[in-house]
């Protein structure tokens, strides 16, 4: 069991000319195995820098994290014990793979980096990986630009499976993918945190996705936490302007024809 | 505002710089001209051009290294870059002053020429893809390939010797005055008019082929479809649109360039004996008179960043963006 | 581009490929036509360099009094120069030292850009604008009476010596190249998710930013090897560097300094005509990678082609090419 305690946490920005910028505002949460928290704002809310700072690609200007009670390391083998635990999946299947390696070489980086498995077994391990997101094994041995948006996302995903992670931060996953595809990937990371136990938090801007696939939600809006519950107390009973706002944005087809107040009439009226 | 704070530190950190290798040449060479012309030519140097002179190069090594930096600083700063060993002890500045402008003039009227004809027919042949317009590819790489000294001396075989259509040497007719008279400006363009000419047909090529790529990164924007959409002109949107776009990099190609072109312009003087500061350099380093060497390397690099200077402001004034950047 | 349901995610067994494809798509930007052909040019002139003295017909200093300024024949087949000599095994024997230097000036040159230029666009803050301010100085400084002074110094300055020379004149435009280049690759997911991975820093470099900066590298190797190439024959030919060694600019100043111009055409043309199909053949090799690295410079005449077959004309549409689909 896992956990990761993310409290008060501030992040600015000094930008040359205009003073500075509040990313994160007192942001606080915890991250458990075996649940899903959603992340959810619209651009420039603050979840990239979350995500930045979980990974450690930043570092807050205040406010503390705490991995199973203990604060994050920042350097050594400790810190590289962080990073088998703590691992990402980035939003663009486009732009996330290295075009010049193979996806063996993607997927062989952190099983090496981290020791997972000794040497002679990593070639089935890879295969192993690739099984568990339901890709071909022989893509092992393909480049980037030869898979779809959907198949590098697995493989995205594969690579950050491959350390055995206990927390796992999916940032935005489906958004740049087709939407006819994008539910078979959220169910393949559904399953494959039922049965690895994992902790996710699950980024995006999406309220349907967050409300079909987590636990909780919070809502982020400009660096401040303006609601955070249980799934479906949030979409349902938002508290917040803001949240019900987003709700209301989220496009329903039957609610438009319903309603006595609907903005759209059905054909045959002015 | 900061941005132009940024490039005018920038460059005065590259004056200080090339200054300061200037100031440590003299000092790294072997041997010492300087003395031993200063020990034959007692009598007839005057103590503060000595004076001077051991300053500048190095010769004062009684004072410990910094001193020395300090006193070089000094001596700069009052205007004096040293007498010339091989011109008869005549103020290095005074030749220098002399042989400048002719290589101003050359250097600036064959760029601007090479530049606005080179970018036009780039333009064109870069709006028409696929045409027979693309053969001027193959034959403008030739021309960035072919050295310009080698073409220099085919174009004085061919037009001069040969033909006899052009004068192979001097900035003008020896029989003329230097006075602001016709004859006097035209004796200057028809001999100037080789050296010029083998400039821009050697430069001529990296112009074109610059403004062709850059004219079909750029006809694959949006915005160009949108201008044809509104059905301007295909001459409107290919200025005012295309060309516009695509010539703000020619533009910080061209500033960087601008080395480059020195050399090139330094190598057509010591081919037509055209009266510039490149003859000189060259006279210069066959006499090994390193006050003259020195002082024209110095020169050229100060006049080459005021080049970049002026280029940075037209850049600035033409791309909106970074004038908002500045703002 | 084809999309993958839940359902049917795996994909048909195919020929896997092998694992060294990724090396030869570093090469790939060679492959094209015009690359291929500027590389058979050099090899020719890598040959002659590599066996010159054993190639070379006669001694380029061998004087023949009784052939003297003779236009090509059997014997001489470019001919001779005023004192007999052959000018084709000076022409030979020349294309070592041009091809030395040349290339010589050019690695040094790019070695110095990749190790300025991509560490000062990896760093960030004063160190990376110290090393950008550095490159800019060399850059802005004009090369030429930079060169000059500092050959001009030497009495008999051998070709490691030269080249070096010519090397740290030269480094500082792939420097700046790099540099932005770097910075941009810096920002992307790969290159946070391989420093997400624990990457070290010599790896993420090495392994992960330096085979998709290839391309650039080798434009500005070739670049730099032309420039090198024109200014050491330049100051061959002016008479700054010694005309000791032979070197296809010594022929030249020969033949000026004896007045060849305009009659011997076989005494000045061929060493000319050797420099710039040198530096055609490195164009040739730049315009094949710059297709590569640019795919719109690939396609841009074969589209507007096959539009004009069809019945339009450029001036009349822009083609709006199909971008790849998310």
């Amino acid at each position: 069991m896992t956990t990761l305690e993310f409290s008060h946490v501030s992040r600015t920005y000094r930008v040359r000319g205009a003073g500075e910028l509040r990313a994160l505002d007192d942001v606080s949460f915890t991250l458990t195995s075996g649940k899903t928290l959603a992340l959810v704002g619209q651009s420039g809310s603050g979840k990239s820098t979350i995500a930045k700072i979980l990974l450690q690609l930043e570092t807050p200007t205040s406010g503390t994290i705490l991995l199973d009670d203990a604060p994050i390391p920042r350097r050594g083998r400790a810190l590289r014990a962080y990073r088998q635990q703590v691992r990402m999946v980035f939003q663009d299947p486009y732009a996330s793979l290295n075009p010049y390696h193979s996806i063996r070489h993607h997927l062989e980086r952190p099983l090496r980096l981290h020791r997972v498995v000794p040497s002679g077994e990593i070639d089935g391990e890879v295969s192993r990986l690739l099984e568990r997101v339901r890709l071909d094994p022989d893509m092992a041995g393909r480049h980037p630009h030869e898979l779809s948006g959907g198949q590098r996302q697995r493989v995205a995903i594969a690579r950050a499976l491959a350390s055995r992670p206990g927390l796992l931060i999916a940032d935005e996953p489906v958004s740049m993918l087709d939407v006819s595809i994008r539910l078979g990937v959220l169910n393949l990371l559904a399953d494959l945190q039922r049965e690895s136990n994992l902790g996710v938090l699950y980024i995006t801007h999406d309220l349907a996705t967050a409300r079909h696939f987590s636990d909780e939600i919070m809502v982020l809006n400009k660096g401040v936490v303006v609601e955070h519950g249980p799934a479906d107390d949030v979409i349902l009973r938002p508290q917040h302007e803001y949240t019900r706002r987003l709700r209301d944005a989220s496009p329903n087809p039957d609610a438009l024809f319903a309603a006595k107040d609907a903005p759209f009439k059905k054909k045959g009226r002015s | 505002m900061r941005f132009l704070l940024r490039r005018a530190a920038f460059y005065l950190f590259t004056a200080w710089a090339a200054i300061t290798i200037n100031f440590f040449l003299p000092r790294m060479m072997k041997g010492d001209p300087i003395s031993a012309y200063l020990a034959r030519n007692q009598g007839e140097v005057s103590p503060e051009a000595i004076e001077s002179l051991r300053i500048l190069f190095g010769l004062n090594t009684d004072r410990p290294l910094g001193q020395q930096y300090l006193d070089y600083w000094g001596v700069l700063l009052s205007g004096d870059l040293g007498r010339s060993l091989s011109k008869g002890l005549a103020p290095v500045t005074a030749i220098v002053a002399d042989a400048l402008p002719w290589t101003i003039g050359l250097v600036g009227v064959a760029t601007i020429i090479s530049f606005l004809l080179g970018t036009s027919v780039g333009t064109f042949v870069g709006w028409r893809r696929g045409s027979a317009a693309e053969f001027v590819v193959p034959a403008a790489t030739f021309l960035a390939t072919v050295p310009y000294f080698w073409l220099g001396l085919i174009m004085i075989a061919l037009f001069s010797t040969t033909l006899g259509w052009f004068p192979a040497s001097h900035a003008f007719d020896k029989t003329v005055h230097p006075e602001p008279t016709w004859e006097f400006v035209a004796s200057v363009i028809h001999h100037g008019t080789l050296p010029a000419l083998t400039i821009v047909v050697t430069s001529l090529g990296g112009w074109i082929l610059g403004m062709r790529n850059m004219m079909i990164t750029v006809l694959d924007e949006d915005y160009i479809t949108v201008a044809q959409a509104k059905g301007l002109s295909p001459r409107r949107v290919m200025v005012g649109y295309a060309a516009r776009n695509a010539v703000l990099p020619q533009l910080s190609s061209f500033a960087l360039a601008l080395g480059f072109i020195v050399g090139g312009t330094l190598i057509m003087e010591m081919i037509f004996s055209y009266p510039g500061v490149g003859l000189r350099l060259f006279e210069a380093t066959l006499a090994k008179d390193y006050p003259l060497m020195q002082g024209i390397f110095l020169v050229i690099t100060l006049s080459v960043l005021v080049a970049n200077i002026l280029a940075d402001i037209a850049h600035a004034a033409l791309d909106p963006r970074t004038r908002q950047e500045a703002t | 581009m084809t999309t993958v349901t839940a359902a049917n995610a795996t994909m048909e067994p195919t020929e896997p490929t092998p694992e060294r494809r990724g090396f030869a798509e570093a090469f790939a930007m060679f492959r094209n036509g015009k690359s291929i052909v500027g590389l058979v040019i050099l090899g020719v002139f890598a040959i002659l360099a590599l066996l010159g003295p054993w190639i070379a017909p006669y001694d380029p200093n061998a004087i023949g009094l009784e052939a003297r300024n003779s236009p090509p024949d059997a014997a001489h087949w470019l001919g001779t120069t005023h004192l007999g000599q052959d000018i084709l095994s000076q022409i030979i024997i020349g294309t070592r030292d041009v091809m030395f230097v040349g290339f010589g000036a050019g690695l040094l040159g790019t070695l110095l850009a990749v190790v300025v230029g991509v560490t000062s666009g990896y760093i960030r803050g004063a160190g990376s604008e110290i090393l950008s301010a550095l490159a800019n100085v060399f850059l802005v400084i004009p090369g030429l009476p930079l060169i000059i002074i500092i050959t001009s110094n030497f009495d008999d300055p051998n070709m490691l010596l030269i080249a070096i020379v010519l090397a740290i004149t030269g480094w500082a435009w792939g420097a700046r190249v790099l540099r932005s280049q770097t910075m941009s690759l810096r920002n992307r997911d790969f290159i946070q998710a391989a420093r997400a991975n624990g990457e070290p820093l010599w790896r993420i470099i090495a392994v992960e930013m330096l085979p998709n900066l290839m391309a650039v590298i080798a434009s500005s190797f070739v670049g730099t090897v032309t420039a090198a190439i024109l200014t050491q024959t330049t100051l061959a030919f002016v008479g700054i560097t010694p005309i000791t060694q032979w070197n296809w600019g010594t022929i030249l100043f020969w033949a000026q300094s004896l007045n060849a111009f305009p009659d011997k055409w076989w005494w000045y043309l061929p060493a000319g005509l050797c420099i710039a199909l040198v530096g055609m053949a490195l164009a040739l090799l730049n315009f094949g990678i710059d297709e590569y690295v640019n795919p719109r410079l690939r396609s841009a005449g074969k589209r507007a082609r096959a539009l004009r077959r069809r019945g339009f004309t450029q001036a009349d549409a822009t083609v709006v090419a199909p971008e790849a689909k998310r």
